[in-house]
């Protein structure tokens, strides 16, 4: 017996945001006994800053959708390297999903009809994402927690996790701390399930909050999970640029689907140049008819700003250095322009667009009901990580580890469509809890190993050990941030990718140096020393797909091979730790995709 | 304005004081901004709370020269007058360190508040059907971020510390949601009276003045729901006609 205060369940999750929730909520279900771990406090994960929508094909808007066409529009945004399995299942299941969100609370906005509404996104080849106003992360993640806090469940809010703990090659507990004191943790389980959320602060300019530190990507990887597809990290084109302190904050793509427009320096509206050929048929010819598909006209085609994100942000970022940016380094994005078309445009967009006009408001002293906003891309989320069984979203090497959402990988190939992945997180949270409760039944008998735990003890006390450093941990975590911003970014090539596998390693010898003053209370210093394991993990992952992959595909920029190949459309990068304790990475066959599949991307083109 | 004096309480449940930090800031700081500056150049250990900097979250509620206020929402240059800028703990919550409270008791009453019922489907596909003009009442409500603010200031919590008999202004937004949820069968007027408290609420308004996202909390969601008590426990007809008819004051 350790110390530490045990605590034991049959299924542990870690991470509260909509997959964890979810996952939680199935599993106990189940029956079977559930403990839930949260970073910050409850409800207020990162789910909460998903504006736009949740995809479900429900076809209440336009009776033409269903999961067919809601699977072609995954795969083809994802360039075809998604597993199509669970871009399946998660065309099919999401209505349902949606559905069900209804009965334990939540309110969309509705149809005349009096169905939920559903509105046009990027990719989404008709209106299909359920939403209300621009805060349907909020509903979701308030509608999971209110009917999670009576199911049962134990909640352990603001403790993080550092290190999961194995029986052999099985997964059976994790190892933390709480942030009030300090106090180490030790979590049993027969299963463990880890829905931890992105990686974006291994960048400068992200959308996502201090935890989104790569957690469970990391925890998975040192406990010899495979991680995939980890070159392909989203830049959302749409953050906020001016002022610098809200650089990055997330402008919601539902300002397009509203019938936003992207304009340069010079007014021209530059996304009609250069459409993508898997997409020219589905693209408007001109702003007019761009306007009638955003409208709702079923015979008009969707305007180029509402092209898969990868491509957007690529074209914002190719009007700036070629001399047409806006004032600083971005783009404009107009939706005060719809005055022109409608009456009593400025309570429209207040009323579509709440936390817009309000975030722009406050934040920037911009009306967005008569100004453009400036925008530039913003470091978003992560399509890679965790390999897992398409079905039960178990780890392909690590028995009793389970992910869910943005830590697992697959669903979104090399790019992620807005909106798929709220409802990402309901479909697979539901699965991952449903199989985790289902193998913690199975598989009763597990042994804790103690050295483990006290290894575990060792390392997260360390920096606190070695007191104030000379370079200090916030510090250490902008180096590696402004480096991969710089090397990593949206833009990369062999050599900048090579001197940032260089950069990283010195980074974490620097990291085996750094301290923390004060003492185990509440101590920002001490956490951000022990969150720079997990994203130099990521960063190294990164940047070592990003390195293997000699082409341009979706999120993925190479400037030394800026062109799509085919030979490269067939494998997925997989990285996991090797026999030496260095990270290696291997190419790996898609598996083929069954003919039923294959047919409906060619019928729904 | 290039730089700006900042007075941070920095202490624990014994003691505390006011440290004084002086921020270089940039064009559009929020307080945050100032705090995260101080952080990782001064004080490596100082405490705050915070997720998605933009309002959304409910995180990083404190009290700003004194007032209420999210310190991602705040801007620098609104709040900097002569002297320095305060920035202090919520004080009706127990502080944990610095900047950082123990709001657990939120939690702990939310979870006290019954759960909801939904009635039978309309659809075949499990859905119901409602209208825009059904939802758009406890929308409102359940745009609360749970800041707690409203919970700092209402003087029931605040001065007179009833948090063992009075819920809050928060939860009384968040039973008015459930209440005029067009699905749910639920009845939380008897608990709303005896066990939440609603009674003790004497319409100050205090917490609507400090909602970030500007929810009308004591005319929308207070008021209605005190009226239903009203209605439910002193009108005698309306208890007379229940009785006779079993008709609920639902919706």
């Amino acid at each position: 017996m350790s110390d530490y205060p045990e605590f034991e369940h049959d299924v542990l999750v870690i991470g509260a945001g909509g997959a964890g929730l979810r996952a939680a909520i199935e599993a106990a279900a189940q029956g079977v006994r559930v403990g839930l771990v949260c970073k910050s406090l409850l409800g207020k994960a990162h789910t909460v800053m998903a504006e736009g929508g949740m995809a479900a094909a429900m076809g209440n808007v336009d009776d033409r959708d269903g999961w067919r066409t809601h699977f072609a529009d995954t795969m083809r945004g994802g360039q075809y390297l998604n597993s199509w399995r669970m871009a399946e299942l998660h065309a099919k299941e999401s209505p349902e999903r949606a559905r069900e969100l209804e009965s334990w609370g939540a309110l969309f906005d509705r149809t005349p009809e009096g169905r939920i509404l559903q509105r046009n996104f990027g990719g989404h080849k008709y209106p299909r994402l359920a939403h209300v106003g621009d805060r349907t992360g909020l509903e979701m993640i308030r509608t999971l927690q209110d009917h999670g806090i009576h199911q049962g469940i134990d909640v352990h809010m603001e403790v993080t996790v550092t290190r999961l703990l194995k029986d052999g090659d099985r997964c059976v507990g994790a190892f933390g701390y709480d942030r009030e004191q300090g106090r180490f943790r030790v979590f049993k389980a027969k299963a463990v399930v880890l829905s931890t959320g992105g990686l974006g602060r291994a960048y400068l300019v992200t959308s996502n909050s201090w935890e989104g530190t790569g957690d469970g990507h990391s925890l998975a990887y040192h406990a010899g999970a495979e991680l995939r597809d980890m070159e392909f990290i989203q830049f959302h084109p749409t953050g906020m640029i001016w002022p610098p302190s809200v650089r990055g904050i997330l402008v919601t793509e539902g300002v397009r689907g509203e019938g936003g427009i992207l304009k340069n320096n010079k007014g021209d509206r530059f996304m009609f140049r250069d459409i993508p050929p898997l997409y020219v048929e589905q693209t408007a010819d001109t702003p007019e008819e761009g306007w009638r598909y955003v409208t709702g006209d079923r015979e008009a085609r969707r305007p180029p700003e509402l092209l898969t994100r990868d491509h957007v942000a690529r074209k914002i970022v190719k009007e700036v250095q070629e001399g047409r940016g806006s004032p600083h380094g971005g783009a404009f994005l107009d939706i005060a322009w719809i005055k022109e078309r409608i009456k009593d445009s400025e309570a429209h967009i207040k009323k579509k667009l709440p936390s817009m006009y309000h975030q722009f408001k406050e934040l920037a002293g911009i009306d967005i009901t008569k100004e453009p906003m400036e925008v530039g891309p913003t470091t978003h989320y992560a399509m890679g990580g965790v390999a897992v069984d398409p079905d039960t979203q178990m780890s392909t090497t690590v028995p009793g580890l389970f992910a869910a959402g943005e830590v697992a990988g697959g669903l979104h190939g090399a790019n992620r469509l807005g909106g798929n992945s709220l409802s990402d997180l309901v479909v697979f949270g539901k699965r991952a809890g449903e199989h985790a409760a289902k193998f913690a039944r199975d598989n009763p008998q597990y042994a804790i190993s103690e050295p483990e735990i006290e290894a575990a003890a060792g390392e997260a006390l360390a920096p606190l050990e070695r007191g104030v450093s000379q370079v200090g941990p916030f510090q250490l975590q902008f180096e590696l941030q402004t480096m991969m911003q710089d090397q990593v970014g949206i833009a990369r090539d062999e050599g900048l990718l090579t001197k940032a596998l260089d950069g990283i390693r010195r980074i974490r010898d620097a990291v085996s140096e750094v301290g923390a003053g004060g003492n185990r209370w509440y101590n920002p210093g001490w956490h951000t020393a022990l969150d720079m394991k997990h994203l130099l993990t990521v960063s190294e992952a990164i940047a070592l797909s990003a390195r293997e992959r000699k082409e341009s595909r979706g999120a993925h920029s190479r400037l030394d091979h800026p062109d799509k190949d085919a030979k490269w459309s067939t494998f997925n990068m997989i990285v996991r730790k090797g026999p030496e304790g260095g990270m290696v990475i291997e190419r790996r066959d898609i598996p083929p995709l069954p003919q039923e599949l294959a047919d409906i991307i060619e019928e729904e083109g | 304005m290039k730089s700006a004096t900042f007075k941070v309480w920095r202490g624990d449940r014994e003691a505390g004081d006011f440290q004084t930090y002086e921020v270089e800031l940039e064009p559009g700081y929020v307080v945050l901004d100032a705090i995260h500056k101080i952080q990782a150049e001064q004080a490596n250990d100082l405490a705050c709370r915070w997720n998605c900097k933009a309002g959304k979250c409910g995180s990083c509620s404190a009290e700003i020269n004194g007032s209420p206020r999210l310190m991602c929402m705040t801007r620098v240059e609104d709040v900097a007058g002569n002297g320095p800028i305060t920035v202090e703990p919520m004080r009706t919550f127990p502080v944990i360190k610095d900047l950082v409270t123990d709001v657990s008791w939120n939690y702990e009453v939310k979870a006290s508040i019954q759960k909801m019922t939904p009635r039978e489907p309309d659809f075949e596909d499990g859905s119901w059907k409602m209208h825009q003009y059904d939802v758009e009442r406890p929308q409102e409500f359940r745009k609360c971020i749970e800041c707690f603010l409203c919970q700092n200031v209402c003087h029931v919590l605040r001065d007179h510390q009833m948090h063992g008999e009075f819920a809050g202004p928060r939860h009384f937004v968040f039973a008015a949601q459930a209440e005029m949820n067009p699905i749910d069968l639920t009845d939380r007027i008897p608990q709303l009276r005896e066990e939440l408290g609603i009674g003790y609420c004497n319409i100050t308004k205090c917490c609507t003045k400090v909602c970030p996202e500007s929810i009308t909390i004591t005319d929308n969601a207070i008021i209605p729901l005190k009226e239903r008590v009203v209605d439910r426990s002193y009108d005698p007809l309306t208890k007379l006609v229940r009785r006779i008819f079993g008709r609920s004051d639902k919706g």
